[in-house]
């Protein structure tokens, strides 16, 4: 395994967790997006750019996207 | 159940799933290593055989077709789903799109100058990558899905400048309906021709022509254009029904609030 793959690995592992122990949704949202970026990048790594292509857009854009909208839709319910 | 039994309850399935791991993984190849002996002769079929730059896509669209079939129509059933689940209720007010709390990107205040210049000048170069990315998907990373889905965020860089309105034009929803259902619809109809021409679903029923050249892999590219149009409109479809959900809908004001239970 080279040096590099085992520090997105790691990286990977800390993201994954990070995402977890964020009890915040809003704060969640984001942190699921820059861990997205993470996943992205090992795939990159390990000779996957196809699907770390997909893994970009989707887990560092669409997800954190719908998942932030969801929680203003939420908000602004219990708001009023 | 009380804690000293959820805790119970976890520490069996946490070892267990922890044995099942070790075991597996101690089966495993080592990783990283060189011997691929599925990989060398799907390569070797993508760049003899069928003339496909990237063996990626050969694989997803050529010789292993059907799969990606299921895959599309896996989210044509996801995005069904949630237009069904988030629904416009006979209880809901529809506002109108341009007053208040429609346009401020759900109540995050007035978008900033730069914020808007930077949507307005990237959304024509990513709707140019998204094309490009669908485009040459038979000869570099990238095809269908991963060129959809950049089409479909692109457009909502318009949502992201804080011009919803403009958004809303750029995406009637019917109209994206019937893409989305004719581009699914015409992946299975390359899959019928191909068993009308070969007797098998989605052979590949067009000359393979040069390998590199942009018209090479046979009907890869039709179906990389297919899967584009089917994931970019159903990509937006989804957002759609979380952004009007977010923007435009509201309970009608006077019923006490149910707290989501219908």
């Amino acid at each position: 395994m080279s040096v590099l793959a085992a520090v997105v690995l790691v990286l990977t592992a800390v993201g994954g967790t990070a995402v977890v122990v964020t009890r915040e949704p809003v704060h969640q949202a984001i942190v699921l997006s820059v861990f997205g970026l993470v996943l992205a990048t090992l795939f990159v790594v390990l000779q996957a750019p196809d699907v770390g292509l997909s893994q970009l857009v989707i887990g560092a854009a669409v997800l954190p996207l719908m998942v932030l909208l969801a929680i203003a839709k939420v908000r602004g319910r219990e708001r009023r | 159940m009380t804690r000293r039994v959820r805790v119970v309850v976890f520490a069996v399935a946490a070892v267990g799933m922890a044995v099942l791991l070790v075991w597996a993984f101690a089966g495993a190849r080592p990783f990283g290593t060189s011997i691929h002996p599925y990989g060398d002769l799907a390569v070797r079929a993508a760049l003899e055989q069928r003339a496909t730059a990237n063996t990626v896509a050969s694989v997803t669209f050529d010789q292993r077709g059907l799969d990606t079939m299921g895959e599309e129509f896996i989210l044509f059933a996801a995005v069904l789903g949630t237009s069904i689940l988030l629904r416009r209720e006979p209880d809901e007010l529809a506002r109108t799109v341009g007053e208040e709390g429609t346009e401020d990107r759900a109540g995050s205040g007035p978008t900033p100058e730069m914020v808007r210049l930077f949507g307005y000048v990237v959304l024509p170069f990513v709707v140019v990558v998204g094309i490009y990315v669908v485009a040459h998907g038979h000869l570099s990373p990238g095809g269908g899905f991963q060129g959809g889905i950049v089409l479909a965020t692109g457009l909502h860089l318009l949502y992201i400048a804080g011009d919803y309105p403009a958004l809303r034009r750029l995406r009637p929803q019917r109209v994206f309906e019937v893409s989305e259902a004719a581009a699914a619809a015409s992946y299975v109809l390359l899959g019928l021709a191909g068993l009308a021409v070969t007797g098998a679903f989605l052979a590949n029923v067009l000359p393979y022509g040069t390998l590199g050249q942009l018209a090479s892999a046979g009907t890869v590219p039709l179906l990389n254009t297919a899967v584009g149009v089917e994931v970019g409109s159903g990509t937006v479809l989804l957002l759609a029904e979380f952004l009007e959900q977010t923007l435009v809908l509201r309970e009608r004001s006077g019923r006490p609030d149910t707290g989501g239970s219908r």
